[in-house]
């Protein structure tokens, strides 16, 4: 098995308050390791069945039960979200570790293994002067073979946290990718009666308030080191491109006669492509994260619009309507050569280029009906991931490519949804007042 | 002879004393005379009364006519202000319409922009903001610029009936604002729009 998922040099992230700690594993030498446990032509086809026991607590008091359970509840939710993994029923399991300890040597594999579990997690939460620790494992229960142990301390209150660091070591050994599991989602929230950009954690936990124009909000963009985020608001009257900083309060408007919209970031470069129509028509431009331009890169009467990079910055998806009808094309950069992509139906916008390169996904109308569809960089398959289920709009692509977040009207009010790249597995991500829309997913970020 | 003579003189001498005394004794006479004499005085105050009373009605209506006049005047204007602001309101409420993901302007649009145009014409002081709609079908971003491509057909359409670019003004709605917030076909058509706001 060739490994898609191309490895990169791991992030190491520093985090103060937060020490992990390798609890002896072990770790397989060769680099070119297969991900024997997923089949990465299509991970979602057959999820790995793990058993997730309840964690055992050090001393058994009340505070630690209570961080041992919430910490085994998130640890099991967040694993799940991924998409990988089928969590066996608790009912079913016949040991518990919480008693019978959390280490391969306290560990009965066949126990596991006759329910069906292929993995193992365990874990266990103890408070030592005010602090917690989480002491996590992962068994191959069939090889009886511990492949990721870790120690995190830090605050009771950053569980989350350590929890789902562990869940990104995890995905990393099985796919050679860190997941997702450190990543952001913008979006467009009406709820407070305007159209704002509100943000939240990659499962939907934790959404709050970014903006503030109490007016139309649209097209958030994140740049690749997730430290700002571009889109266009009519906070002037107009709609203008705004560029900000995420957490400190600075950044550009460009505020071009016209339109001035739908951004995206050059991959790891402080410089985005976005729609601008000053000269009567809109085109695209490439702009530095200071809202200058550099230079225009679409050249043809009619509209030009919603860019997308791919990974590498040498090409760039867009959609023209200068064949007739709105279509998906790509031009390459550095010989300014156009070829369009899609060729089925009459209406495909919103090109998504995904992190591994080897896609698009992009939005397409037929028959009224509005859909999220995937196809080859080479315009070869194209798939349809939703159907028969409301409006289903505005495809990103998750940091490691394995999910995407999307806005449906599959349950009346527009809301944002998770499907893995496959179209498998989807559901609503979070639950707020009015519509939202326009999701954004960031890179995998140290600190959120 | 000599004795008619001192007749007439004495009658010369005494009638007039006799007058005298009458006039002296009989105020009443002079009265009468006065009397006599009053209707000339009266009838000339009268006609001066009247002359006056004549020139201040016609005076006042002289006033009230030009009261009137200014009233009619007045009318006029808000008659004129009226007309006009029906008129700034006809050419507001005038939308113009597009066919699905088209900025083509079609021949009814065409008409109401000659109209329009005509009004600009008229009133060479007026700017306007042209605003393109869509409907909520479509995505987001491409109806922005589609909205873009709608104002701007209909800009470039009164340019050329000789409307100064300076004048006019394009934004974009896309499908944020629609006129019809109903899903279906007859929704949609009032929303894929031009609207035209003077600023």
């Amino acid at each position: 098995m060739t490994p898609m998922f191309k490895r990169r040099p791991s992030i190491v992230m520093t985090v103060v308050f937060l020490i992990a700690a390798l609890i002896a594993v072990p770790a397989p030498a060769d680099a070119q390791r297969d991900y024997e446990y997923i089949d990465i032509s299509n991970p979602f086809l057959r999820k790995i069945p793990v058993a997730i026991p309840g964690f055992a607590s050090g001393n058994g008091d009340p505070g630690e039960l209570q961080s041992a359970e919430k910490a085994g509840r998130v640890l099991s939710e967040t694993l799940d979200f991924s998409g990988y993994f089928k969590i066996i029923d608790p009912g079913a399991y016949l040991e518990a570790p919480r008693q019978t300890g959390v280490t391969a040597e306290e560990i009965t594999f066949r126990s596991w293994t006759v329910i069906g579990a292929e993995m193992l997690v365990t874990g266990k939460a103890a408070h030592i002067d005010g602090l917690l620790e989480l002491e996590l494992r992962l068994f191959d229960t069939f090889k009886a073979e511990l492949l990721v142990g870790k120690r995190y301390r830090g605050e009771p209150k950053d569980f989350r946290r350590m929890v789902r660091r562990f869940c990104s070591e995890v995905i990393y050994l099985l796919t050679g990718d860190w997941g997702v599991f450190e990543s952001q989602i913008a979006f467009v929230s009406d709820g407070t009666g305007a159209k704002e950009i509100f943000l939240c954690d990659f499962d939907g936990h934790n959404p709050r308030q970014w903006t503030g124009h109490d007016s139309i909000v649209l097209s958030p963009a994140w740049s690749t080191d997730g430290k700002w985020i571009a889109y266009t608001s009519y906070a002037k009257g107009k709609p203008d491109l705004f560029i900000r900083h995420v957490e400190e309060k600075r950044g550009v408007v460009v505020s071009r006669e016209g339109i001035n919209t739908s951004p995206d970031w050059v991959p790891g470069q402080f410089a985005l492509a976005a729609t601008l129509s000053f000269s009567g028509d809109p085109e695209i431009y490439l702009l530095t994260g200071s809202g200058k331009i550099i230079k225009r890169i679409t050249k043809k009467r009619g509209i030009d619009e919603s860019p997308s990079w791919s990974p590498d910055g040498r090409k760039l998806a867009f959609v023209s309507n200068r064949s007739g009808t709105p279509q998906i094309f790509v031009q390459e950069m550095e010989t300014g050569r156009v070829e369009r992509l899609t060729f089925q139906g009459r209406y495909n916008t919103q090109p998504s280029w995904s992190p591994k390169g080897d896609k698009i996904a992009y939005t397409a109308m037929v028959n009224g009906e509005i859909n999220i569809c995937v196809i080859g960089v080479d315009g070869s398959a194209p798939v349809q991931l939703t159907s028969n289920a409301g409006d289903n709009e505005s495809a990103s692509w998750a940091p490691d490519g394995s999910l995407v977040v999307f806005s449906s009207t599959r349950e009346g009010r527009s809301r944002i949804y998770v499907m893995t790249a496959y179209g498998t597995d989807q559901r609503r991500l979070l639950s707020l007042a009015g519509e939202q829309s326009s999701p954004a997913w960031s890179a995998r970020m140290s600190s959120p | 002879m000599q004795k008619k003579v001192w007749i007439a003189l004495a009658l010369f001498l005494i009638l007039p004393g006799l007058l005298f005394t009458v006039s002296c004794a009989k105020k009443t006479v002079k009265t009468d005379e006065a009397a006599m004499t009053a209707p000339e005085e009266t009838a000339t105050q009268v006609q001066q009364e009247q002359t006056q009373q004549e020139e201040m009605a016609s005076k006042q209506q002289a006033d009230m006519e030009k009261q009137r006049a200014l009233e009619a005047e007045k009318l006029a204007m808000q008659e004129a202000q009226r007309q006009a602001m029906l008129a700034r309101q006809q050419f507001e409420s005038e939308n113009i319409y597009f066919e699905f993901d088209s900025s083509a302007l079609l021949t009814p649009a065409q008409d109401t922009l000659s109209r329009k145009a005509q009004y600009l014409r008229e009133n060479p002081n007026i700017r306007l903001i042209i605003e393109g709609h869509c409907d909520e079908r479509g995505t987001d971003e491409y109806n922005l610029a589609l909205g873009d491509r709608r104002a701007n057909s209909a800009k470039s359409f009164l340019v050329d009936l000789g409307i100064s670019p300076s004048r006019l003004t394009t934004i974009s709605y896309g499908e944020e604002r629609p006129l019809d917030p109903r899903h279906n076909e007859e929704a949609w058509a009032k929303n894929r729009r031009c609207e035209f706001v003077i600023e």
